[in-house]
């Protein structure tokens, strides 16, 4: 799922002519076992999923897709006039459970739904997708002091450590190293993998502990851009649209990633 | 007007558990009722404002009623992003507590005075914004709302004392006439519709006989009975605790400009962030011309301008 994932942002990218391209490639594996493995229940019980990285909503909405919950059409009105695909997520889109677009906003809604779950006496969890340099912003750590103090054990942050921002590197622009020791000073749990062996990312998910007396962060080690090579680790794809040229190329990458992928293990 | 406000909430949580007060680390000696009644409901998220909101907004969603509670600039100022992207974006039941109006906080100096609160919070036009009058007003305010399926941000003053001719009666988006009057109208808004009061006192002895009306409420305000007011005057005196800009006067004047009326208006209210000038609240209200007697002045100096 993680490539039909990548090949969905490809084209729809190119067909709307717009960027944030390298941030969805980024995050596509960890999007693909959350909505292909890991997120269960319904209604009000539902798991909360908060893209807090907003600007790569493109990758939720092909994961959306690609479990069924949107269709193509609805997929293909990404970017255009009406619209309720934009490049950050709107929460009218079935799937989309918070808006986000400005950094820095969702981990103190992951920490109010994991809150709301304790209270109401459920197991369900909450998961919130991070990236890196939103880690700059103040109220992330904000709300990082509450869950740790209120030992919210059900609410699993995951880092998108692509090292990259919109004007340069992270560790250039705002060091955040040591990333690790900085989360486990804050009182969570954390756990280092790489952010694209699917299989790890979903076994670790699942055996994170939610009644743990502290959350749990999950700090994803990726690659901006991932799967296409003339893409990978360059500033200048935080922002750039496809060329016909570079779609056809990209999409052969991407196309020979998908028939060596294995089949995700199905939620527990 | 704050433990009149509470004792309220305190009420309504024996009734519904769906409500969750929060604090920015504020509201010693006031929130304690609520929070030794009911300990699994109530949470000091510290001093982080920001978080206090997104927490808020993730409660909501979940079905919860969460009171977020701090001075009023720290309440409306520090998080107003996330106020925006959350329960104004998603229409969640947050209610937003700003304790201290204006200059209530008096010799708190600048950082401590709520100036702008009610015109920013206006602009999102998603949120309703309820500020009480007294403390009767603030309790029936408070159980009138608090249930309804949209955010609302409550100014709450310092002072509950009794507005007269003001019963408990509340409700949303409608104007209260506090005095009758053709010669003029008084508009006020909070506990300032004190010195309104005192103000259409003074004018008596000059022979003009001024209206007073209260607003209690924006987004929805009471546009269609401000407009019949204003249309049977011909000058009108916005008073306000708040920058003249933004808030109460910003309103009538669109009111006014938009459906053609031939009032002719003076607003009173904070012409800029005072600096350096510190001092109690009737001392500030004096000075920046809120008080009774400087809202008569300004009214004398309408009613005796060309038209």
């Amino acid at each position: 799922m993680n490539s039909r994932i990548r090949l969905r942002i490809l084209e729809q990218s190119y067909r709307a002519g717009v960027g944030h391209i390298g941030s969805a490639l980024s995050i596509a594996d960890i999007i693909a076992v959350l909505f292909g493995a890991v997120l269960s229940g319904e209604g009000v019980e539902r798991e909360r999923f908060v893209l807090s990285k907003g600007h790569a909503a493109l990758a939720l909405y092909a994961a959306l897709y690609e479990v069924g919950r949107i269709d193509a059409a609805t997929l293909d009105t990404f970017c255009g006039e009406p619209s309720v695909l934009g490049a950050h997520p709107e929460h009218p889109l079935e799937g989309v459970d918070f808006s986000t677009g400005s950094l820095g906003h969702g981990l103190s809604i992951g920490v109010g739904a994991a809150l709301a779950a304790r209270l109401q006496g459920s197991p369900r969890r909450t998961f919130v997708l991070l990236s890196d340099a939103e880690l700059n912003e103040g109220s992330v750590w904000e709300a990082a002091m509450f869950a740790a103090h209120h030992g919210l054990g059900s609410l699993v942050a995951i880092v998108d450590v692509n090292r990259q921002q919109a004007m340069g590197y992270t560790r250039d622009v705002i060091d955040l190293q040591p990333l690790d020791e900085r989360w486990r000073a804050f009182g969570w749990n954390v756990h280092e993998r790489d952010g694209h062996d699917v299989e790890a990312l979903r076994a670790t998910v699942e055996s994170l502990d939610p009644e743990s007396d502290r959350p749990h962060v999950l700090l994803a080690s990726t690659t901006f851009g991932y799967g296409v090579s003339f893409m990978q680790n360059k500033i200048e794809w935080h922002y750039q649209p496809l060329s016909d040229e570079q779609f056809a190329a990209a999409v052969a990458e991407v196309e020979a990633m998908a028939s060596a992928e294995e089949p995700l293990t199905p939620r527990r | 007007m704050r433990n009149a406000f509470i004792d309220t909430l305190v009420e309504l949580a024996e009734l519904d558990d769906r409500i969750v007060v929060l604090t920015g680390d504020l509201g010693f000696t006031v929130l304690e009722p609520f929070a030794e009644r009911f300990p699994d409901r109530f949470y000091n998220v510290g001093v982080a404002e920001q978080n206090m909101i997104g927490i808020s907004t993730g409660l909501a969603e979940a079905g919860f009623i969460p009171f977020a509670y701090s001075i009023a600039t720290f309440a409306s100022m520090r998080p107003y992003e996330f106020i925006r992207n959350g329960p104004v974006l998603h229409q969640l039941p947050v209610r937003i507590v700003g304790i201290g109006g204006g200059f209530d906080y008096g010799h708190n100096g600048a950082t401590h005075y709520a100036l702008e609160d009610v015109g920013i919070l206006r602009l999102q036009r998603g949120l309703t914004i309820v500020v009480p009058a007294d403390d009767r007003h603030a309790r029936s305010a408070l159980a009138e709302t608090y249930a309804v399926d949209r955010p609302i941000y409550y100014r709450i003053s310092k002072s509950g004392k009794a507005i007269p001719g003001l019963d408990a009666h509340f409700e949303i988006g409608r104007l209260a006439q506090l005095r009758a009057g053709r010669d003029l109208a008084l508009i006020a808004v909070g506990p300032t519709v004190t010195e309104a009061l005192g103000a259409a006192d003074l004018l008596a002895v000059d022979g003009v006989d001024a209206a007073v009306a209260l607003v209690s409420s924006f987004n929805p305000s009471p546009d269609d009975e401000l407009s019949e007011l204003l249309s049977s005057v011909p000058f009108a005196v916005t008073v306000e605790s708040h920058f003249v800009s933004g808030g109460l006067g910003t309103l009538v004047s669109e009111l006014i400009a938009e459906r053609g009326l031939s009032t002719l208006l003076r607003r009173c209210g904070v012409a800029d962030l005072p600096r350096g000038v510190t001092g109690s609240q009737p001392f500030l209200e004096n000075r920046h011309g809120i008080s009774a007697v400087a809202v008569a002045r300004t009214a004398l100096s309408a009613v005796g301008s060309p038209r």
